[in-house]
Order: C-alpha cells, then sequence, then structure tokens
C-alpha cells in the first residue's frame, strides 16, 4: 500500500520506509518558526528546559508581525524579548521591522521552506507553508522550546483526506473561494487531525498566491496541514529564494486517503463566511447588499502582490464608499515595495484606503483597525470567531481580495462580477 | 501529573470553543497564568469567572480549542482553577498545549454527553475515570497514546525535555506553572 504526500514526508523525516495513520513519531525538523506573540513564553521554557543551545540556527526564523509596530508597552516587551533570544542564541532568520512582515507570507517569500521540508512553527497557519509542498503545521510555545532544544518534534501521522478541484475558475473567483467552500463543507472539524492534499487541474493551474491561500485555511475545518504537490509552478518560485532543492514527492498511486472530496469549480460563486465561524460560509448571493463599515486587505491569507492588484483593479477609478473605512495591509515590505513600483499604492490611496505598515493588526484585534461595538467588518483574513477582530458585539464577514474591494466601493456586500459587469 | 483525583463541579459548553474566545488576543500580551484568567472565556460567558470555583471541570463538545496556537488559551484555563477539561475531542495544538503544560485534559464523547452543568464530578486522572457523583454514571476516557503517556509522565514537556538533555539540576524559578489559589 502506497503513501500519501503527508506520509511521505513524515516517513522521511521519522527515519523509516513507511508510516500509517495513527502511529506517532518523533521526527527531525528543517524550520522551527515563532513570532512576537508567541517566541517570548518558549525563551523562557527554553531556559527552563536547561538547553544551553538552540539545535541549529539556522533552522529558526523568528518573525516580528502580530502586534508591530508595537502596539503598547507590553507588545514592546514581548518583541524585546525575541530580539534579544535572536542576539544570544545566534539566529540568524530574524525579522526585524523594515524588512518583516507576516510571518506565512515572509518565510516562504525568503525561501526558508522547501518542498518535502517537515516544519512547525508557533502559529496556527503555518499549514500555510503546504502550497510549496511541505509538511507544516502548527504548535504551541512549549513545543516550540521543545524543538529548538531538540530539533525534532512528535506527531501522530494523520489519516489525508484528498479534494479534487477540476474546472477553470471563473473571473473574479479564485484560491479564497474554494478553500472557504472546502471549510464550509467539512465544518470546523470536518478535517480535526487530518491532512488535505489538494489536487486537480484547478490546482495545478492556481498560480501560488492562490495555492498559499488555499493550504493556509486548512487549520480552519481543523486540519493538521494542508498540502499542494511541488511541481514546475512551485520550482519557478522558489528559484532565487530558496537554498536546498527539496524533494519534489508525489502521491503514490495506491495511497490511502480517508475520503475524498470533489468539485467542479466552473460555476462556483464567490464564497463569503458569515459570523462567528471561518465554516458557516455561503454564496456571495445569500448575503448581498448587507452593509458594511469596515474593509480589511491583507492578512496571511491575502496579503500577497496578486491580491492587492486584483483590489486595484476593481478600486481604480472608483472610490472607496465614504461610509465605509477601507484599510489596507501588504503582507510584508518586500511585498509592500512591489505595490510601490507597480503604483498599486498610489491607486488604492487615490482611491481612499489607508495603508498600513505590513502587520497581523487588526486580523487577530491587535490594532490598526480594530471594530467598536455592533460594527460590521469585511476581512479577507481567516477567522472571524466571536471578539477575535474587536468588540464581542462587532461582526466579520471573510471574503477574497475581489469581493472586499467590490464592497469597499460600494458600501456593501458586493458580488465583483456584477460590478464589474 | 499531582493530584490524580480530583472532584467539582462541571461548567458545560458546546461544540467548537475556539481559542479566541478562550482568551482574547488583546490580552496575549501577558502569558502569565494568573493575569490571563481574570479575561478567561470573557467573550463567550462573562459569568464564567464569577461561577467557577477552583477545582471544578469545564466539560465540552467536540474541537474544544481550536484556532490560534496560543498556549495563553490552557494557561488562563488553568490560572481559572480548573482542575480538568473533559471534552466529546479536542482540537490538535490545544490539545498538545494541554500535555505539555501539564492542564489535565481527557477525552471522552459519552462522558461530555451526559454531563450537565454543575454535575459534580469526580475524575481519576491515572485510570482515566470520570464519575458523574450527581447521577451516578461513570465512563472511561480515550487512553492516551504511549508516547504522550511519556510526557505527561515527566509532568510535562518541560521535564520531559530536561530527562532528554540530561540536564540534572532543578528547574529554575520563574513562570509560574501552578494553579492559582483563589
Ligand atoms: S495575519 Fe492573522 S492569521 Fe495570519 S499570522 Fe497574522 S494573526 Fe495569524
Amino acid at each position: 500500500m502506497g503513501m500519501t504526500i503527508a506520509e511521505k514526508i513524515l516517513a522521511a523525516h521519522a527515519g523509516v520506509p513507511v508510516v500509517r495513520p495513527g502511529e506517532l513519531y518523533f521526527a527531525g525538523l528543517d524550520l522551527v518558526m515563532g513570532t512576537d506573540v508567541t517566541t517570548a513564553l518558549s525563551a523562557e521554557v527554553f531556559a527552563q528546559m536547561g538547553a544551553q543551545r538552540v539545535f541549529d540556527p539556522d533552522k529558526v526564523a523568528l518573525v516580528n508581525d502580530h502586534f508591530v509596530p508595537a502596539k503598547d508597552i507590553a507588545a514592546a516587551t514581548l518583541a524585546q524579548t525575541m530580539r534579544r533570544f535572536a542576539e544570544r542564541y545566534g539566529i540568524r532568520h530574524y525579522y526585524e521591522l523594515g524588512s518583516s512582515g507576516i510571518c506565512h507570507t515572509l518565510v516562504p517569500d525568503e525561501g526558508l521552506v522547501s518542498p518535502g521540508d517537515l516544519v512547525v512553527g508557533a502559529d496556527s497557519h503555518t499549514c500555510t507553508y503546504g502550497a510549496v509542498g511541505a509538511f507544516a503545521t502548527g504548535i504551541g510555545s512549549t513545543d516550540m522550546a521543545a524543538a529548538w532544544a531538540l530539533g525534532e518534534s512528535w506527531f501522530r501521522v494523520p489519516e489525508t483526506f484528498r479534494v479534487i478541484f477540476r474546472g477553470r475558475l471563473p473571473e473574479w473567483v479564485g484560491g479564497k473561494d474554494l478553500i472557504l467552500r472546502v471549510v464550509g463543507d467539512l465544518g470546523e472539524d470536518g478535517a480535526r487531525y487530518k491532512a488535505l492534499e489538494f489536487v486537480g487541474d484547478t490546482i495545478e493551474t492556481l498560480p501560488m498566491a492562490g495555492r498559499f491561500t488555499v493550504c493556509n485555511m486548512a487549520i480552519e475545518a481543523g486540519a493538521k496541514t494542508g498540502i499542494i504537490a511541488a511541481d514546475d509552478a512551485t520550482r519557478e518560485y522558489l528559484k532565487g529564494r530558496a537554498t536546498r532543492h527539496g524533494v519534489y514527492h508525489r502521491p503514490d498511486p495506491d495511497a490511502r486517503y480517508a475520503r475524498t472530496l470533489e468539485y467542479d469549480v466552473s460555476g462556483l460563486e464567490p464564497m463569503v463566511a458569515c459570523p462567528y465561524s471561518p465554516a458557516n460560509v455561503k454564496p456571495i448571493s445569500q448575503v448581498e447588499a448587507l452593509p458594511i463599515d469596515q474593509v480589511v486587505l491583507g492578512s496571511c491569507t491575502n496579503g500577497r502582490v496578486e491580491d492587492f492588484r486584483i483590489a486595484a483593479t476593481i478600486l481604480k477609478s472608483r472610490g472607496v464608499h465614504p461610509k465605509l473605512r477601507l484599510i489596507a495591509i501588504p503582507g510584508s515590505q518586500a511585498v509592500f515595495r512591489q505595490l510601490l513600483y507597480e503604483g498599486i499604492v498610489a491607486v488604492l490611496a487615490e482611491a481612499g484606503a489607508t495603508i498600513s505598515p505590513p502587520t497581523c493588526g487588526p486580523c487577530i484585534g491587535g490594532h490598526m483597525g480594530v471594530l467598536g461595538p455592533g460594527e460590521r467588518g469585511l476581512f479577507t483574513t481567516n477567522r472571524n470567531f466571536k471578539g477575535r477582530n474587536g468588540h464581542p458585539t462587532s461582526e466579520v464577514y471573510l471574503s477574497g481580495p475581489a469581493v472586499a474591494a467590490a464592497t469597499a466601493a460600494t458600501g456593501k456586500i458586493t458580488d465583483p462580477r456584477t460590478l464589474m459587469g | 501529573m499531582a493530584s490524580p483525583v480530583f472532584r467539582g463541579k462541571a461548567i458545560t459548553y458546546g461544540d467548537d470553543v475556539n481559542t479566541d474566545v478562550i482568551i482574547p488576543a488583546r490580552y496575549c500580551t501577558s502569558f502569565r497564568a494568573e493575569e490571563l484568567a481574570l479575561h478567561c472565556m470573557e467573550d463567550l460567558d462573562p459569568e464564567f469567572l464569577k461561577k467557577r470555583r477552583p477545582g471544578d471541570l469545564i466539560v465540552a463538545g467536540n474541537n474544544f480549542g481550536c484556532g490560534s496556537s496560543r498556549e495563553n488559551a490552557p494557561l488562563a484555563i488553568m490560572g481559572a482553577g480548573i482542575a480538568c477539561v473533559i471534552a466529546k475531542s479536542f482540537a490538535r495544538i490545544f490539545y498538545r498545549n494541554s500535555i505539555n503544560i501539564g492542564l489535565p485534559i481527557l477525552e471522552s464523547p459519552e462522558a461530555a454527553q451526559a454531563i450537565a452543568e454543575g454535575h459534580e464530578i469526580e475524575v481519576d486522572l491515572g485510570a482515566g475515570r470520570i464519575r458523574n457523583l450527581t447521577t451516578g454514571a461513570s465512563f472511561t476516557a480515550h487512553p492516551f497514546p504511549e508516547g504522550i503517556r511519556a510526557i505527561m509522565a515527566a509532568g510535562g514537556m518541560v521535564g520531559f525535555v530536561r530527562a532528554r538533555l540530561g540536564v540534572d539540576a532543578p528547574a529554575q524559578p520563574g513562570r509560574e506553572r501552578k494553579r492559582s489559589q483563589g
């Protein structure tokens, strides 16, 4: 019996020829990623563990993104703790303001993840890196400290669900709509402890930006990871970024899948997740015309250049609706620079958007656009739990960048296909 | 784990209780259990802090602790004096975090289904036995896999790693790992 991609990567890192779902292994790690919000606790636990050194300072990444630029003294102190840890243990992949960005945008763009890698990150959306054919999953701060000390982590081999997308995506429909549809169908725990393997001609032709979005939200269905087989598009993306070649795993033809989901996407509508769950997904036709106070474009889900190109196309020559606030947050400094070069910052600013420095900010209810009592937002982020983005009575709808931009133009939830004709 | 048998009242919740409602990110600039405890569950159940007594249990549905990886969530629950969380199932990162920091958790769909708010519960953690003293029913929780039992036997991940690294000196004081007294 063959293996899925997730099983192949775990077997290779556990040093065994074959793994089967349910087995537990300690496996060696290629990258351990932490952020300003999770690293300070890990640093303290690392000291309690009596560890003298980090297993491999080049396999550790530390990223300033969540509460940056420091939103208050407590946040500044967390960042300071991470900075000191990086200095003390010689962490080379330490990202400071000015060259940093949201971890899941930055880390793959910096070439720190290669196909076939086994990665853990003290952030639940670490599964994003599955888009380059890696097995990547989120852990907590104590697990991260243990990973720094040991260079390995324990894994229970997950069963794999195969998600097949076939057909050509309609205009203004993209990766976010694909994954929202899947999360809506599976529910918040439909893929709990599973790996999701995304396949099919839609995925093969989906640009890397869309693949990152798809894998990013695997966790929203409870999945341990989401994986897309690395291919020529991955190779092209990694050129000039990654220093290692990686292993381009493909699933065996007789690999065992616990479940298979199949979609024909050629008639897919833009999707929207309604409060208070990313699994409360509806086609846009069911939520259209709902007034919105604030739109946020950005996050590790949709903070890439491609996302802002879509938004700029829609907002060019259309102002932001006067009753609505549009906040645009480039996913990283590199994304910000590219948006400047392409004139997209100018388009968005002229339309009436507020441009924020790269940060998680409002995605986690930190700063830069927290919602007040009863306010309604439409965000391109990945979670809309009660109270996550501001006051517990505020509400957030989740969508892709096209719906978000169309909504920003009209002040109410709008189908980009009707707006753009 | 320190206290293998304990008794307390059940505080019940439904499915998909996420870490954003267990402890909102706006309080996650702290990772001190006693500070986090002051805001535990406040967006989901503003009465939680008033009604819970030290030693009480949380009993919940499927996928408890889903969402963010924040370890602040089990820390907040621990800080609030909750002795144990029983759920139909746990989200995987929350499960790992709880094992790692030594927050007792038990997975038992049958128990979670049968226990109602206010029921008096007795838990024998070592045996994985849950007794509903109010109704007289008893349940056996899903056993932990062997690898996880090794971490639990070491009192959590800190002890486990210290043993792996061969560190002999006692743990440095610093992070408050005990449950709050109040
Ligand atoms: S952008 Fe949002 S989901 Fe992504 S890492 Fe930041 S807080 Fe988490």
